[in-house]
């Protein structure tokens, strides 16, 4: 039923969608039978107290998941449109964070000069044209509305711009190998009021190019960047629907509690 | 609304800071003992030694008459067993560091390696001296060389550049592996382009302190066979008639530096004690390679900020 609503307000294209997931840490069950699709070139916001799994859930959808033993996928997420899906254990998790970026929830730059930050993901493609990098390197920076800040100084150290620009930077690092989703995992929680408000625009401009799907502790911030929006809670999604009406008219009592702040 | 009683507590501030007073100068009294033992020991090295310290006395060859006795072949024994040790232990136990923290499962058949490894570290050097005079001497047929007390010495810091690797790449944080692996990177990659890269400062550090170790160890040497008294040079590559390979000088017999030392010191003639110079050339290259360390750390780590 709540998919109905979604396909007759936005008949936008499904980019991927999650069908009947479960998620494993050891023997902790973390997340419930999630199904939810993802809509292309459109912000879908996860929210959810903490603890609810909505990271869990994102950190499925690049494998990172893979890098830590004990735990276990089941169940499917399908990547159109070549209809892959992304925890089938035959599919390469490289392969699998080749075609999804990511963005983390600290901005984590590597030691490295603001250059190679956002080169890195096309020299291990094997990018090693001088001028494709610049070309690219430059795109990748404008199109994370850094540019004009750092273009003088793209040997410097990433680490000494200022928080919000460093997460920038990890946002030009994540569309340079050009993505098809991008995964934010609460991308302002480390950063100032105007920091957050220039990242929050950029995800808005984003959605242009690429599928973007966020996590986020802060209501308001789904309310303003996403066009869907899913509420977790206890590793179940409760609700998932068009964040316009979700945040008016929330479909579940659980929601509502949790939208209008009473709980969470 | 209640009179704070600042007399009281005035009171009970001075009295508690009695014990920082006391504390301060019972720490300074400890950090004497250390340091007054290592002047005395300056001092007293300087003072029966620096008269023999001179180019003749680096540039000679040991002798009968303690006033020609010099230690070119003992300081350029160290030097080349050193060059064999680094050349070894540095691939061998950064791989293995590596190894240990990136690719091996964490399971109980690592956790026994890793506690054996650190185990190693404590092992007495002349036990590593048998295994050498066992092993390189006797199984492999080296010989009593400079490629034996490398190869010996390697096995000795070998557990050391282990620990170092891998304490180094536990020093790099979680959130730039997930980083580099979130951008496409394989396992390979995320070492060959971060891991490595970012904890040399670390691995360099430990290293170059476990050479600074092993280029003082004797017992192991004197297991495996270093001679005493040598009066030529290991052949230079590619001289000499007929003209020597590349690596000929890793077969030849060698002394180091605290074996020409304890031979001297050893000996009842008192002028050949005076030769205690060679201990502050000993000591003057442990120094440089401590410099080393502490300005490799810091150039490295300049650029490296989380």
């Amino acid at each position: 039923m709540i998919a109905n609503n979604v396909a007759k307000s936005e008949p936008a294209s499904i980019k991927a969608e999650v069908k009947n997931f479960n998620f494993h840490y050891g023997a902790f069950h973390a997340l419930k039978n999630i199904n939810m699709p993802i809509h292309e070139r459109k912000v879908t916001a996860l929210i959810g107290p903490s603890g609810c799994g909505k990271s869990t859930l994102l950190r499925s959808f690049n494998r990172m998941h893979d890098l830590y033993p004990g735990n276990r996928y089941e169940g499917e997420i399908l990547l159109q449109p070549d209809n892959t899906n992304l925890l089938d254990p035959q599919v390469d998790p490289i392969e699998v964070r080749m075609r999804i970026s990511m963005v983390f929830q600290k901005p984590n730059p590597f030691p490295k000069s603001i250059y190679e930050n956002v080169a890195y993901g096309l020299r291990i493609r094997g990018e090693n044209s001088r001028a494709v990098l610049d070309e690219k390197v430059e795109s990748a920076l404008r199109g994370a509305a850094l540019w004009d800040e750092v273009k003088d100084r793209l040997n410097s150290l990433g680490a000494n711009l200022s928080g919000g620009q460093q997460q920038r930077l990890c946002i030009a690092r994540a569309l340079a190998t050009d993505p098809e989703i991008i995964l934010f995992d609460e991308p302002t929680s480390a950063l100032d009021p105007i920091a957050t408000a220039s990242i929050e625009e950029l995800v808005t401009e984003l959605k242009n190019k690429v599928t973007i799907l966020i996590v986020t502790h802060n209501m308001q911030q789904a309310a303003r960047v996403s066009d869907f929006t899913a509420y977790m809670y206890l590793g179940e999604m409760v609700e998932f629907g068009v964040t316009d009406q979700m945040f008016i008219k929330p479909q579940k009592k659980q929601t509502e509690d949790y939208i209008t702040g009473r709980f969470g | 609304m209640q009179e704070p009683d600042l007399l009281a507590i005035r009171a009970i501030i001075t009295r508690h800071k009695r014990w920082d007073l006391f504390f301060g100068v019972l720490g300074i009294c400890c950090l004497m003992v250390g340091v007054l033992t290592l002047v005395a020991l300056f001092v007293d090295m300087w003072s029966s030694g620096a008269e023999r310290l001179s180019l003749d006395f680096l540039s000679s060859f040991p002798s009968r008459r303690a006033g020609q006795a010099g230690i070119l072949a003992a300081w350029v024994g160290s030097v080349l067993v050193m060059l064999v040790t680094a050349s070894f232990a540095i691939p061998l136990g950064v791989a293995a560091g590596v190894y240990l923290e990136e690719y091996a499962p964490k399971n109980w058949l690592t956790d026994i390696i890793e506690i054996n490894v650190s185990n190693l570290a404590g092992v007495p050097s002349i036990v590593y001296g048998l295994l050498g005079l066992g092993m390189f001497v006797y199984t492999f047929g080296l010989g009593r060389s400079i490629l034996t007390a490398g190869l010996t010495l390697a096995l000795l810091i070998l557990p050391v550049v282990i620990v170092v690797t891998r304490e180094a790449i536990r020093a790099i944080p979680q959130m730039i592996r997930e980083a580099s692996y979130a951008c496409g990177a394989t396992t390979w990659q995320t070492v060959r382009d971060h891991i490595v890269p970012y904890s040399s400062a670390g691995i360099l550090t430990g290293v170059i302190i476990g050479m600074a170790r092993a280029i003082g160890e004797t017992a192991p040497l004197i297991v495996v066979g270093a001679v005493t008294f040598i009066a030529y040079l290991p052949p230079v590559p590619f001289t000499g008639e007929p003209a020597a390979g590349l690596f000929d000088w890793a077969r030849e017999a060698f002394t180091v530096l605290p074996i020409q030392m304890f031979n001297w010191t050893a000996r009842p003639d008192a002028a050949f004690h005076a030769n205690a110079a060679a201990g502050l050339v000993l000591v003057a290259m442990t120094v440089g390679m401590n410099a080393l360390a502490i300005w490799l750390r810091y150039r490295l780590r300049k650029n490296i900020k989380w």
